[in-house]
């Protein structure tokens, strides 16, 4: 056991292990429920045509078949979904919102998209039957490339709009105008970075229950935000929000796509549940996955870079364009991040942003791990590294010229960010990161001795070192209910799910580390709405930051509660009294004192009279909202080496030096790090999903999309820096995406490096070994 | 992945699908070959059939369509839940279970084709609440985020362990290529298959 397990701060061990590695964990799919009939759907082969007619008949007929519904037997219940985060108030915004049906009526718009919906004995019989249905379709005209998208005459995703403009949004400070006929160098390029699948190892399931002599409705599903998800069912099946309770159990990895709602999924289950009086279950499988899990996806940039002689920014300006896919559900959360972050930690005074959100017939666009943050950072970090190759800079120097410094602190931008919020940073203190990861990946020794030397022996070598910002842990709300049970278990509950960060630990830890008790002794529940039932979810890097901020303040009154009993008890003033070890007793003196539970029984009599003002029980609820989100940041290095013959990089060192501010458990943060970075890696040179020009995606599957795996992450070197945030009691950022946002930038700068004198200039990412092989052919730099 | 009991000089599914590229597979190309049955075509089915499984020392029946894979005869039927079914494919090994003794991808094994061996699953690791030691060198090397992909990575290293005792790096890297995680959790998972420690040859 490490030292103190009672350290908000140490490397305890996760709670959760033993449950997860003997397989007793409960994920969605796991769920077994008495009578429960399966679900299997029938989606668009096409990525755009006009639907004609479906005939659901012969499937109907099928034994063992119990129910096939299509968009006509939905009635009234075939509505467009909610829009699930309306745009920011920005001037000018235009903003179309079209929101996908549960099954589709007249039009399929992108491949995969549901038309039907069986349900049957058996998940091998639902699949049987939907070979049964026919589906008359007439194919239309795909929209994929966004430039031809917006051309006058090009085929319309959505018939009633004037074109496949989904929004434009046009964010200034300064005047880059002016700025630039001050310039002594601007550097103008067109940058593409394209994302890929989310590619969570669970797939997406959904378990829905109703229980009609209670008049209940359980959903269990894999969603990164069950009480939105409760909300929202409530009100579309007209049931009140007590009616339902909606259980995100284990979830198997969410980054991203598990927050976007109303999936047609889940807004069908529930509400077929219903009608039919047996629970019914669907896992997706990963084809679908693929086709109707949400992905993050290209942007294509023209940006350019005003600097002085000497390689400081006078401004950017940056017009853009981002594929939303067939629907807009999800606002425009992602290219307001991209416009946000492109400033990095840099002092950029004249900011010039508009970019145009574009529909295509491919599946919906929502955040994945990043959000966008990394196509802005590949934007400023590109433009740097050109910048600096021009003036004959060092590429660390050029950015230590720009850096904000220390001083500049709370830092506002003028421009908006996501949640409406002003565009602000916190805390931060760059240099001295910039200057630590440089140190530990050895730049200036290995630019000096070790790359000439390599280069000399017919070696391609390079390094990188980025830097970046994220914003996290932005509000609106999250709440907990810290609770002593009598036998001295505290419990904690919260509303946001988990999916891998380490809550169960993470938020025990917070409670903990107040109560002055063991960590194995705090039992965390998440994501469970009988539990808990106000909050948001787990986005944006939240997670730890405002969900256990008000872990914090609860465990804060818990303990103001516990001294009071006590008080009481021992007929001692609360401000002589401690609490250590789970016990409260007389400050400094080594007694035994009362524990906990045994407080937390005298404080919950069965008779006798209680003083008015008096809550019963150890037990209270807090909640946390920040005014806006604090802001982590970091530098990323590595060294790579490229064989130009078969175009294969090999990342040989790779360091992060972070800051999230207080940290809770290094080791939890270290995982989300290693995982993000993992992630980064693999959208700069594994992964990309690939769409022909009818949109259909060609690699659909882990055989054709490919994860990078042990032999493609290198050991990650990490150091940690603490900028606490003021924005909350802990100091706490977020972390959860950090990993995989300067990534490609980095990848892109590195390769640049080792082929130096191929006359390669790298402006896209992802980077497959084949693309680079092209590059390398034909030379690159303008 | 580990079906390879030829350690040396092998090429690793992974790296066969690198070489050729991403997205010039055809699918299929690593299907496992279609059971051939000497006596032709069974008559069995197509209805449910008597399947006699012996799953973590259990002999059990389970009345399951022949078609029926061995993951959702396991999961499904005989409720071992602790397995997951990710690709379903044979490309993640999230579902990898302990067949005599070597590693299979359950999702692509039919319940019927494996009747009298020894099945091993997650499930049957642990006895009550006692680890094994594999389980107990990933709960010391945190070798787990989500979770989801532990039960195969689990089931793998145990395999490897079995096979070798000591295993290096590089046999550790082999058994285990062909078990996906997207946490990215490798790191620490090849640092509880190196740590592991009393795990009998299987
Ligand atoms: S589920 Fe069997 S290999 Fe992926
Ligand atoms: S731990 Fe989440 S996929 Fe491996």
């Amino acid at each position: 056991m490490p030292a103190d397990t009672r350290d908000r701060n140490a490397r305890v061990p996760r709670n959760e292990d033993a449950r997860l590695l003997t397989g007793r964990a409960r994920f969605v799919d796991d769920v077994r429920l008495p009578d429960m009939l399966h679900v299997a759907f029938l989606r668009s082969d096409y990525a755009h045509a006009r639907l004609r007619g479906v005939d659901a008949s012969a499937a109907r007929r099928r034994p063992g078949v119990a129910a096939v519904y299509t968009a006509a037997d939905l009635g009234d219940y075939s509505k467009p979904a909610p829009l699930l985060v309306p745009p920011p108030p920005i001037p000018g915004l235009v903003f179309h919102a079209c929101t996908h049906l549960p099954l589709a009526t007249d039009k399929v718009r992108h491949v995969g998209e549901p038309i039907a919906m069986v349900v049957a004995e058996s998940r091998y019989v639902a699949e049987d039957a939907l070979a049964d249905i026919v589906v008359e379709a007439e194919p239309l005209e795909a929209v994929g490339d966004l430039e031809a998208a917006l051309a006058p005459g090009a085929p319309r995703v959505h018939d009633h709009l004037e074109s496949n403009a989904a929004a434009h949004v046009v964010q200034r400070k300064g005047d880059y105008a002016s700025a630039r006929t001050r310039a002594d160098l601007v550097i103008a390029r067109r940058l593409l970075y394209d994302r890929g699948a989310a590619a969570a190892i669970e797939n997406r399931a959904i378990v829905a229950q109703w229980d009609a002599p209670a008049e209940e409705l359980t959903v269990w599903d894999t969603t990164q935000a069950p009480i939105p998800i409760r909300n929202g069912l409530a009100r579309m099946l007209g049931l009140l929000e007590s009616q339902v309770r909606v259980v995100a159990p284990f979830v198997g990895g969410g980054f991203g796509p598990k927050i976007m709602m109303f999936y047609p999924e889940e807004l069908l289950l529930p509400w077929a549940a219903m009608r039919l009086g047996r629970p019914l279950k669907w896992t997706e499988d990963r084809q679908e996955n693929f086709h109707a899990t949400t992905q993050e996806r290209g942007q294509v940039h023209d940006a350019e870079m005003a600097l002085t002689r000497d390689g400081r920014i006078l401004g950017v300006r940056d017009r853009f364009l981002f594929d939303t896919g067939a629907y807009d559900p999800y606002g425009l959360t992602i290219p307001i991040n991209t416009q946000c972050t492109l400033l990095g930690p840099y002092d950029i005074q004249h900011y010039d942003s508009e970019f145009t959100a574009v529909f295509t017939n491919r599946t919906l666009v929502s955040p994945v791990r990043g959000a966008g943050r990394q196509h802005g950072v590949f934007v400023s970090e590109r433009l740097l590294d050109i910048a600096a190759r021009e003036l004959g800079l060092d590429r660390v120097e050029i950015r230590k010229r720009n850096l904000l410094g220390p001083d500049r602190f709370p830092h506002d931008h003028r421009i908006l960010f996501q949640d409406s919020a002003p565009l602000v940073y916190d805390s931060g203190d760059y240099l001295p990161a910039l200057e630590q990861a440089a140190d530990m990946i050895g730049y200036d020794a290995f630019r000096r001795d070790e790359q000439p030397r390599a280069r000399a022996a017919g070696r391609h070598v390079g390094v990188g070192i980025a830097c970046y910002v994220e914003g996290t842990g932005i509000g609106p709300y999250e709440g907990a209910r810290v609770t002593v049970e009598p036998g001295g278990t505290v419990r904690v509950a919260t509303g946001v799910g988990t999916q891998g960060q380490g809550h169960y630990t993470v938020f025990a830890q917070i409670v903990a580390g107040v109560l002055d008790v063991e960590v194995t002794a705090v039992q965390v529940v998440t994501g469970d709405t009988r539990e808990f039932q106000w909050g948001t979810g787990t986005f944006a890097s939240r997670g730890a930051v405002v969900a256990g901020s008000a872990c914090h303040a609860a465990a804060l009154a818990v303990r103001d509660k516990a001294l009071a009993v006590a008080s009481r008890l021992l007929d001692m003033p609360a401000d002589r009294l401690e609490l250590a070890a789970g016990r409260v007793r007389v400050r400094g003196s080594s007694d035994a004192g009362v524990a906990l539970g045994e407080l937390a029984a005298e404080a919950n009599p069965l008779r006798g009279a209680v003083r008015p003002g008096t809550e019963p029980g150890l037990e209270a609820t807090a909640y946390f909202g920040p005014d806006r989100g604090s802001t982590a940041s970091g530098v990323h290095a590595m060294i790579v080496e490229v064989d130009p013959e078969t175009a294969m990089v090999d990342i040989t060192r790779y360091v992060v030096v972070h800051d999230c501010g207080r940290m809770i458990n290094p080791t939890i943060v270290e995982g989300q790090i290693h995982g993000g970075v993992a992630h980064g890696i693999g959208n700069a040179f594994f992964e990309q999903l690939v769409y022909d020009d009818q949109g259909q995606l060609l690699n659909a599957s882990f055989m054709d999309y490919l994860l990078p795996t042990a032999t493609d992450v290198p050991p990650i070197e990490t150091a940690h820096r603490e900028t606490p945030s003021p924005f909350n009691p802990v100091g706490l950022k977020g972390v959860g995406e950090a990993g995989c946002i300067p990534t490609g930038a980095l990848f892109a700068q590195a390769v640049e490096d080792a082929l130096h004198g191929f006359g390669v200039e790298i402006t896209e990412i992802p980077l497959s070994p084949s693309r680079l092989f092209d590059l390398l052919q034909r030379g690159s730099r303008p | 992945m580990a079906q390879n009991d030829d350690p040396a000089g092998t090429v690793s599914r992974r790296d066969f699908i690198k070489t050729v590229g991403a997205t010039s597979v055809a699918a299929g190309v690593l299907a496992p070959a279609a059971p051939v049955t000497a006596q032709g075509p069974a008559a069995l089915g197509p209805g449910p059939v008597p399947v006699n499984l012996t799953i973590n020392g259990r002999a059990r029946t389970l009345q399951i369509e022949p078609r029926v894979t061995l993951l959702d005869a396991v999961r499904d039927h005989a409720n071992l839940t602790g397995n997951k079914r990710v690709c379903d494919r044979g490309t993640c090994g999230a579902c990898t279970m302990i067949v005599d003794g070597r590693t299979v991808y359950s999702c692509s094994t039919l319940a019927i084709d494996v009747q009298g061996s020894r099945i091993r699953t997650v499930d049957g690791l642990a006895n009550g609440d006692d680890l094994h030691p594999v389980q107990e060198a990933f709960c010391a090397a945190d070798g787990m985020m989500c979770g989801f992909c532990t039960p195969g990575f689990v089931m793998a290293t145990v395999a490897l362990l079995e096979k070798y005792p000591k295993p290096t790096i590089a046999q550790a890297r082999r058994e285990l290529d062909g078990n996906v995680c997207r946490c990215g959790t490798f790191n620490r998972v090849f640092e509880a298959a190196l740590s592991a420690g009393g795990v009998n040859r299987g």
